[in-house]
Order: C-alpha cells, then sequence, then structure tokens
C-alpha cells in the first residue's frame, strides 16, 4: 500500500526538470521502454554463457561444433552418454551430504563465536576477526602435502567426513564474519531486556537472538552452500571414488580425445544444475538476510 | 562505576572464552597446524619424488624462491589480476544495482539471470569460456567476429591475461550486484525525493546519495572478493596453465608448479609462507581501508 | 497376515545374504585417465565382473593432468587411495626404483610376457623387470590428406623431411578455405607440446643434457629447431595453434582443417573410423619426418597399469590388470567396439592378427615406428638420460613444462626464439642445480 503510493508519484514527478517539451506520459513509456530494453539486454548478455552451455548439451556431438546456430533438433544422446559412463547420482549426493553437512557444522561453531565477538568484545576481537580472513587468502596448493599426510594418518582420505571438515573449517572465517556484522546490528536494549528477565545465555541465544537474525543467518548459510559446492581444489585432491563430489564428475570429461563439447556440456549443465535452482529459488532469502546485516 | 564495569568484564571475559572457544580453537588447530608443518618443511629439504634428498636445508628454499625471476612476475599478475577484476565488479556491479533497481517488466526474472553466474562452478564457467565462447576458430565470439568481417581474436594466446580477467569477472559481477542490489534497496527513498526537489539531477543523485550510501556494501564487497581473488587458481589451470611464458601465472599457480609438478615441498611450502605472509600484509591493508566503513 | 510377516523376514534374509556377498567380494579402486581406449574399458566393466564374480571395480576417471598429480600425490605419501593406476612410460622406471610400484615378475603363463613388444616391455621395467602392464602403446608419425596431396601433384616419398614438409606446408595451406598447411602440438606442457618438440630437436641433432647433465637449450641445434617450428607453425599453421594439443588437433584433423598433421600414432584408429572422422577415406601415412638425424624423430609412449606398492588387494589388482592387458581384452574389444578400436602398440599377436590387419591398414606403418624407437639411444650425441621424447628424471614434469611455457611464448610471438630459449636455459640451470646435478 505504502509502496505503491510513493512509488508512483515519484515516476511522475522524476519527469518535469529534464522534459519540458514532450508529453510527460510519452516520455515516462519511452524511458520504460529503454530500460526494459537495457535491463533484459544486460542480462541476456550475462547469462548467455550458461544458456549456451545448456543448449549445447542438447546437441549432437557435430552439431555442437558446428557455426553456433540456434536451430537444431535436440537430442538426449549426449546425457545418456554421460551417465553410462558415470554415474551421476552418487557424485551429487557427496555433493548435497558434504556442502550442507559443512553448512551446518560451520553454523554450529560460529554462532557461539560471533555471539560473543559482537556483544562482549574485548580489544582483541577484531584483531581476531581480520585473522581469521585472512587465513582464507592463503593458497590451498602451499599445504596440500601436510594435509594430505594428516588425512592419511587419521583415515580421513576419501571420506564425506572429512571433505566435510575441511570445508566446515575452510568457510567458518567467513561465517563468522557475516554472522557476526549481523549480531552487531541488532539493538543492545532486546538482549538487555531479555537478561533482565532472567534469561540464560542460551536461552537468551536460542530465543532472541537466533529469530530476530534468521534470515542474516539463513543467508549466510546459502553462501557457505555455494561456496562448498563449488570448491574444487580440496575435493579433487583429497577424494578418490567413494566421497568424490560433483567437481570430480567434471574432470573426467573436461578434456579427453576427440569430439567433446556436447557430453562436457551435458556433464557440466547437471553438476551445476542443483545449486544453479537451489540459488535461484533462496535468492530472495539471500537478499533479505543480506539487507539485513553486512550492508545495510 | 569503575568497579561494575570491570567486574562486567572478567566475567564478560570468561563468557566470551567459552563461547569463542570451539571457533577459535578449531581455527587455530586448522591454521597452525598446518602452518607450523609449512613453515617446518619451508626449512627442510623435501621433495616427494626424492626421497632420499632430506635434511635441513636452512634458508635454501627462499634464497631460491626469491631469486625465481618468476616470483616477481607472479605476484605483479596477482596485483593486476585482482586490482582489474575489482575495479570491473564494483563498478559494473554499482551501475547494473542501480539499473536493476528501476522497475521493468520482468525485472525480477532479469534479477536472476543476471546473478547466475555466481552459481557456476569455476571449473565449469572456465570450460564453457574456453571451448564455446573464446575458441578461436569455432567459439561464439570468434563466430561474431567474422560476422562482422573482422579477424577472430585468438583469446587466450594474443590476451591471455585479459581472458582470464573476463572470465573472473564475469564469475563475481553478480556477487556484487547482490550485495549492492540489496544495499540499494534500502537507500531512503525520501532523501532522494528531498534532493530531486532541490533540483539534483539523476549523475548528481548517483554521486552524492547512493554512492556515499554504498560504501559500506562496497567495501564488502572489496573484503569478500579479496579473499577468493587472491587464490584464484581452477580457471587459470583449465584454460592457460599459467602461460603462454608467465604471462597468466600468479602466485597460486607459481606454488601448485613448485608443489604439484616437482612435488618438491621444501619449495613449495616456503612459498606457502611467502603467500601467508602477503595474505597479513593484505589484511592489515584491509583493516586500514575497509573496517573504519565497517565500524560506522 | 502370514505373507505380510513373512514378506519382510524373506527381505532381510535377502538382504543379509547380499551382504554377506559383498563382504566376500574384493572391491578394488582403479584410477585411469578419460581416454577412449580407457573408456572402453571402463564400459566392459560387466564382462570382468561376471568372469571374476570375486572382483568389483570401483572407477576413477580423471582428466590426464589432474590424475597425474593425484597419484603422484598418492603414491609418493603411501595414501594407498588406489588399487590400480593408469601411469606412462615416464612414471614407471622412476616410481619403481622408489619402491612405489610392486614388480610383475611372476605373471601367469597364459598371459604371454614375451607377446609384449620388445621396445614398449623395455620402457616399463626397472632392473630387467615389468612394473606395469602396457595397456596401449604409440609411436609418432605424420598423417596427411591424400586428395589435397593429389590435387597438388606431391607424392610421398618414403621418408619424408622437415625441409619438404615446410615447402607443401606453403604449397597448402588455405586459410580461406579453413585449412591450415600444418598442424602441430603448440599446447604448453611436458607431455603436450614438448613431447613432439623434442623429437624435433632430437632430429636437428639436439639433445636436452650434455653427458655432465649441463642444459643445452641454447645450443645451434635447438636454436635451429625452435626457430624453424615456430616459423613453420607461424606461417602455415591454424589459428591459435599455441593451445592446440593433442586433442585439439584430432579434432581439426578430423574435420578436415589441417593438411599435414605430425602426431601420436594412436590418432590413427580415430582418424580411420568414419563414425568420428570426416577424412577417413582421404587419409595418408608418412613416418615422421625427419632433418640432420633419422635418431629420436619419432617418440615411444606407452599407457600402462600399475599396482601401488601400498595397495592392500595386490592379487585381485594384478587379476584385473593381466586381464585388462591380455590377448583376450584385446579381441573382445575387437568383437564388440570394432577392431579400429583394440588398444594399439603393445602386442605382437594384435598386428599379427588378421582381422586387425584388414580394418586397420596403418598397423604395420605403427609396428615399425614403436619398435624402431629406441628410448636408450634418441639423440645424435650421447645423453645421460632415457627417454625420446622426455628426460627420465623426476624433475623433467616441471622442467618440461616451464620450457614448454617459453616455447609457446615464441609461438605466439611475445618473445624471440633466442630470448625464450635463454629463459628456458636459465629455469633449467636452476632446477638442476638445486637437484643436485650441477654445482
Amino acid at each position: 500500500m505504502t509502496t505503491a503510493k510513493t512509488k508512483f508519484p515519484a515516476t511522475a514527478e522524476r519527469m518535469p526538470p529534464q522534459a519540458a517539451g514532450v508529453s510527460p506520459l510519452r516520455s515516462a513509456f519511452a524511458r520504460r521502454l529503454g530500460l526494459t530494453a537495457l535491463g533484459w539486454a544486460i542480462a541476456c548478455l550475462i547469462f548467455f554463457p550458461i544458456f549456451w552451455m545448456v543448449l549445447t548439451g542438447f546437441k549432437t556431438e557435430s552439431a555442437a561444433i558446428a557455426d553456433p546456430s540456434l536451430i537444431f533438433s535436440p537430442t538426449l544422446e549426449s546425457y545418456i552418454a554421460v551417465q553410462e559412463r558415470a554415474g551421476y547420482f552418487k557424485f551429487a549426493m557427496n555433493s548435497v551430504v558434504v556442502a550442507f553437512g559443512s553448512t551446518l557444522a560451520a553454523l554450529l561453531i560460529a554462532i557461539p563465536s560471533a555471539y560473543s565477538m559482537a556483544f562482549l568484545p574485548t580489544r582483541r576481537t577484531k584483531g581476531t576477526l581480520l585473522w581469521m580472513l585472512s587465513t582464507k587468502m592463503l593458497p590451498p596448493v602451499g599445504v596440500l602435502v601436510p594435509i594430505y599426510l594428516l588425512f592419511r594418518d587419521v583415515g580421513l582420505l576419501d571420506t564425506r567426513t572429512g571433505l566435510t571438515i575441511v570445508y566446515t573449517l575452510m568457510n567458518l572465517p567467513i561465517v563468522v564474519w557475516m554472522l557476526y556484522t549481523f549480531f552487531k546490528d541488532l539493538p543492545k536494549d532486546i538482549l538487555e531486556a531479555g537478561r533482565m528477565d532472567g534469561a540464560s545465555t542460551l536461552q537468551e541465544v536460542c530465543f532472541l537472538l537466533l529469530p530476530l537474525t534468521l534470515p542474516g543467518i539463513a543467508s549466510t548459510g546459502l553462501l557457505s552452500v555455494i561456496l562448498s559446492w563449488n570448491e574444487a581444489f580440496w575435493s579433487l585432491n583429497l577424494t578418490s571414488s567413494k566421497a568424490a563430489p560433483l567437481t570430480a564428475y567434471i574432470a573426467s570429461f573436461s578434456s579427453p580425445e576427440g569430439l567433446f563439447w556436447a557430453k562436457l556440456s551435458a556433464a557440466s549443465t547437471m553438476a551445476i544444475a542443483p545449486i544453479l535452482v537451489f540459488g535461484w529459488l533462496t535468492q530472495k532469502q539471500m537478499v533479505r538476510g543480506l539487507t539485513f546485516g553486512a550492508v545495510k | 562505576m569503575t568497579k561494575t564495569r570491570a567486574a562486567g568484564r572478567t566475567v564478560g571475559g570468561l563468557r566470551t572464552l567459552s563461547l569463542q572457544a570451539p571457533a577459535v580453537t578449531l581455527l587455530l588447530l586448522w591454521m597452525i597446524v598446518p602452518l607450523a608443518m609449512t613453515v617446518w618443511f619451508s626449512l627442510q629439504r623435501y621433495n616427494l619424488l626424492m626421497p632420499e634428498m632430506t635434511g635441513f636445508a636452512g634458508l635454501e628454499n627462499y634464497r631460491y624462491l626469491f631469486t625465481d625471476p618468476a616470483l616477481w612476475t607472479a605476484m605483479g599478475n596477482t596485483l593486476l589480476l585482482v586490482g582489474s577484476v575489482l575495479a570491473i565488479t564494483v563498478v559494473g556491479g554499482t551501475l547494473l544495482a542501480v539499473l536493476f533497481q528501476q522497475e521493468f517488466p520482468g525485472r525480477g526474472v532479469a534479477r536472476v539471470l543476471a546473478i547466475s553466474p555466481f552459481f557456476v562452478m569455476p571449473t565449469v564457467s572456465a570450460l564453457v569460456w574456453k571451448n564455446m565462447m573464446m575458441h578461436p576458430s569455432n567459439g561464439v565470439l570468434s563466430w561474431l567476429a567474422e560476422s562482422f568481417g573482422l579477424p577472430a581474436v585468438d583469446w587466450f594466446s594474443s590476451l591471455p591475461l585479459t581472458s582470464i580477467i573476463i572470465i573472473v569477472s564475469w564469475q563475481w559481477l553478480p556477487f556484487a550486484l547482490l550485495i549492492l542490489l540489496t544495499a540499494i534497496q534500502s537507500l531512503d527513498d525520501d532523501q532522494v525525493e528531498a534532493a530531486r526537489m532541490d533540483g539534483a539531477g539523476p549523475v548528481a543523485i548517483f554521486f552524492f546519495i547512493t554512492l556515499p550510501h554504498l560504501k559500506r556494501a562496497i567495501s564488502v564487497v572489496i573484503m569478500i572478493e579479496m579473499i577468493f581473488l587472491l587464490t584464484i587458481f581452477a580457471e587459470i589451470f583449465v584454460t592457460t596453465s599459467g602461460g603462454p611464458g608467465l604471462a597468466t601465472t600468479n602466485l597460486a599457480f607459481l606454488i601448485y608448479i613448485q608443489a604439484l609438478l616437482d612435488f618438491d615441498v621444501g619449495m613449495a611450502s616456503a612459498g606457502g609462507v611467502v603467500a601467508v605472509i602477503l595474505a597479513n600484509i593484505v589484511a592489515i591493508f584491509l583493516v586500514r581501508m575497509v573496517a573504519k566503513n565497517l565500524e560506522s | 497376515m502370514k505373507l505380510t510377516r513373512a514378506l519382510p523376514l524373506a527381505t532381510l534374509a535377502a538382504a543379509v545374504a547380499a551382504a554377506c556377498q559383498a563382504q566376500a567380494q574384493t572391491e578394488i579402486t582403479v584410477a585411469t585417465v578419460n581416454n577412449n581406449d580407457m573408456v572402453i574399458m571402463q564400459s566392459l566393466t560387466e564382462e570382468f565382473e561376471t568372469q571374476h564374480p570375486d572382483i568389483e571395480l570401483d572407477w576413477v576417471v580423471l582428466e590426464e593432468n589432474v590424475l597425474r598429480q593425484r597419484l603422484t600425490t598418492d603414491v609418493a605419501t603411501g595414501g594407498g587411495q588406489f588399487d590400480v593406476m593408469t601411469i606412462g612410460t615416464y612414471e614407471v622406471p622412476i616410481w619403481a626404483e622408489r619402491g612405489w610400484l610392486t614388480p610383475l615378475d611372476d605373471l601367469p603363463a597364459d598371459y604371454a610376457v614375451d607377446d609384449l613388444l620388445q621396445s614398449v616391455r623395455d620402457g616399463l621395467s626397472h632392473d630387467d623387470t615389468l612394473h606395469a602392464l602396457p595397456f596401449y602403446g604409440e609411436s609418432s608419425m605424420m598423417y596427411y590428406r591424400q586428395d589435397l596431396f593429389d590435387e597438388a601433384g606431391i607424392e610421398m616419398p618414403e621418408q619424408p623431411s622437415w625441409e619438404e614438409v615446410r615447402d607443401w606446408a606453403g604449397q597448402l595451406h588455405d586459410p580461406d578455405n579453413e585449412v591450415a598447411g600444418i598442424c602441430l602440438r603448440g599446447k604448453p606442457g611436458w607431455g603436450e607440446n614438448m613431447a613432439f618438440v623434442s623429437t624435433l630437436v632430437n632430429t636437428f641433432g639436439g639433445r636436452w643434457f650434455d653427458e655432465a647433465w649441463n642444459p643445452e637449450l641454447e645450443s645451434p641445434a635447438w636454436q635451429e629447431a625452435i626457430g624453424f617450428y615456430v616459423e613453420l607453425l607461424g606461417d602455415y599453421g591454424p589459428p591459435g595453434a599455441s593451445s592446440n594439443g593433442f586433442n585439439e588437433n584430432l579434432a581439426l584433423f578430423s574435420r578436415g582443417n589441417c593438411a599435414m598433421w605430425v602426431d601420436a600414432t594412436s590418432a590413427a584408429g580415430k582418424l580411420y573410423d568414419p563414425d568420428e572422422s570426416d577424412v577417413a577415406d582421404r587419409l595418408g601415412f608418412a613416418p615422421a619426418p625427419v632433418a640432420e638425424t633419422p635418431k629420436g624423430s619419432h617418440w615411444l609412449w606407452s599407457w600402462a597399469l600399475a599396482i601401488p606398492a601400498s595397495s592392500e588387494k595386490q592379487e585381485a589388482a594384478e587379476t584385473f590388470i593381466t586381464w585388462a592387458t591380455s590377448r583376450e581384452y584385446v579381441e573382445l574389444v575387437g568383437e564388440t567396439e570394432g577392431w579400429t578400436s583394440v588398444p594399439p602398440g603393445t602386442r605382437e599377436s594384435t598386428y599379427a592378427n588378421e582381422n586387425y590387419q584388414q580394418a586397420a591398414p596403418f598397423a604395420d606403418f605403427v609396428l615399425e615406428a614403436i619398435r624402431d624407437a629406441d628410448p636408450t639411444d634418441s639423440t645424435l650425441e650421447p645423453t645421460p638420460y632415457v627417454g625420446v621424447q622426455f628426460v627420465g628424471i623426476p624433475e623433467f614434469q616441471s622442467i618440461g613444462t616451464q620450457v614448454g611455457q617459453t616455447i609457446a611464448s615464441a609461438l605466439t610471438g611475445d618473445v624471440s626464439v633466442e630470448q625464450a630459449l635463454q629463459t628456458a636455459q636459465r629455469a633449467t640451470e636452476r632446477t638442476m642445480q638445486r637437484a643436485g646435478y650441477l654445482d
């Protein structure tokens, strides 16, 4: 109701200074048309490589390398060939378990930590936070061999548990930092009031903090899921067959002999489809969470 | 007054400790164990392929690393890559955020299309760009160029770093867009209205109201992107393998060559230590630049 | 009522039985490259499992570079993640020397070890003991378009020289019709452009190292060879030559975009298969061209299956690798996939097979090239190393890749040939010093 009221006059009032001579209605229409065209053109341009990949997956190998064309008879042959060579679901399942498992674990560890940083800051809080973030800037290749030896000795190679642990720790700095910014924006009085009523810390976190910052926590979690899903270094190097996620699936199609573009496109489409759909469905949620905290 | 505060701090301190403990301990382990191993290995003569060559090497690994002419090229490339991508995504993201903030038919769908590349695995997007967009004879771009009668560009050999920058920017532009769009939505309409009443044009509004409002969000974008851009690897590995020459070798890739082609753990560890130090310098730099914005 | 109660019980019993059976089975993890021949091997899993019901195969199929790095990490740290590894002639002797591979000294009699081609066997042996079994083997040779040669009135001699190849490339180069005079590898990597470049250097009379391990990358032979290569490919190569590896060139040639191509003999089967290639009926073969010396003008490589010492399922692994490299396996592929698809270059019996001879007119040619390649004597002047297109030392992976990069940058015209070779020489000297070969 209110939005409609404020927005309509805003569009109407925008005109007068610039478009003195032209009818305001016509100019508004032209402006809207231009805006629509521009918005859609840019969106399509950005999306084009993905669109093209999906399209190529439905072509035959020889059509895939012919001159670009939108007209072709679609075929599922690449999908069938790809599925025959590698069972998609095993890989997809691993991706799901590891991405969501590590996100859950990271949130569980990060919430108390971010809580204390936001509400009981010490002189070292900011230092700790930045140090945490700087650990993310280490190139993982540099520590592969130590980690590999460590994992070998504790039997974590090629296990979902092992990969989950790595991803949890990998995303922890970002998760802690984002939660910290969300928590910090919460008015202190609310928690204060809760404490006055005799709430313990645990109650305070569970019944006040979490419900109030849920959108923020959700968007942090979503980001963590996406980052874990797309991670391609640790997943390739620490797994072999049982725990291999979709990034390893892609690596088995990435540059084989002969013509492979259609098959590669089909495999890629299958590998990104779940996370893409997940991202589309949750983007509103993500935006809501982000508005709430970090970037307000 | 002073007394109560002091008492509060001790209680708080205790609580802080117990709450931060899990995250900090885990991160500490994650950081310290590999870091200690890395520092230790960096002082050793240790090559996985030469089991007989062992022993304390002192600073020899570092000497080799710093006399390697490739190191400085790699650092330069790293900075150039990070800088260019940041510039493109922040500027592009801001402009796109303003565009997608305007109302036009199908805005929701257009937005979803425009943020999609963020959900695509880096390996997949590199493969798609390499094989289907930038391929010198069958890529869409070369086909476009040829249909306009222009010579096809051989992207990865004539403009290697530019190509990498394009691919990486394509992946991160949606992220910047997402965050900035979120931030722009919280812009106070009344403030914009008031400025417009005072006769400010759209450009003035952008520079004097929108941009300052986005300052904090831009800091967030820079911070998070920086973390990931410093360790860009998959895109280079898939497309150019660091070449031609050293044209696209960044620090992460240089360490990869040492660690996984040479299996020279000593040298790779030295590279890792240097990267940690570099990351911390960047982190300190970031504190100055970003933390101030985050405070407000 | 009775039935409903019995059903879950029966299911349970069946599940228990299945579980017991699964217990008795040995599951082995096979790591392999995503090349066509290996994909066929993977598709025949069921055949193997029916023949050996107690063994189950678990596949890890990866792209070559990723696989190599993955396997090296695992084998060197004793990670024990894989029971069968697909590795090449380069790795086998080095890994065997370090005790990382299980020696294969008591192979079953019906495996017929003597049937394996001698040069391939030598390449996979350490201390005269096989440490890996060859899955397929290859040398290099020249492919050309018979129709274009006929049109231009060019007669292919028995042994072409690089000088002649340059003239023909100039005559046949036709960018307007998207036909390049010649396609060669340009994509950097020790197993990509350097495999080809090393054979070119060999035949121009050069070598990687002198007898005291001093790199010779600035020698006149290297200068001449690289200068020739850069000029030839620059003038008459396809667009984007510096990012073309084996696969890219295979695609180009099979679509008719190259008049000549010098590369692996294993491409012959694919080029000769009308389903995969547009030029199957216009294909000509010739030995790899030579310049100063015929020595080392064509390479020797084989992909082989090995068992890491860290595997706990040695016996099952050996059963599998002897099956996948056996005569029966070759027969099986020939019958199910067609004879041009059988893994080439490993067994005399394959080449004696009439079906193969008939389906693959290039067979004798390939056999001759493989027999003729001698990794122990592939340069004009003596060297301390073994290997035609590589140097059999652990450091070569990174040396080859770095040199490959600088040569690719000469190919794109970023630097001159002299500069590139100077950079390459410096980098190689550094690596060799570090590894303790030089003072």
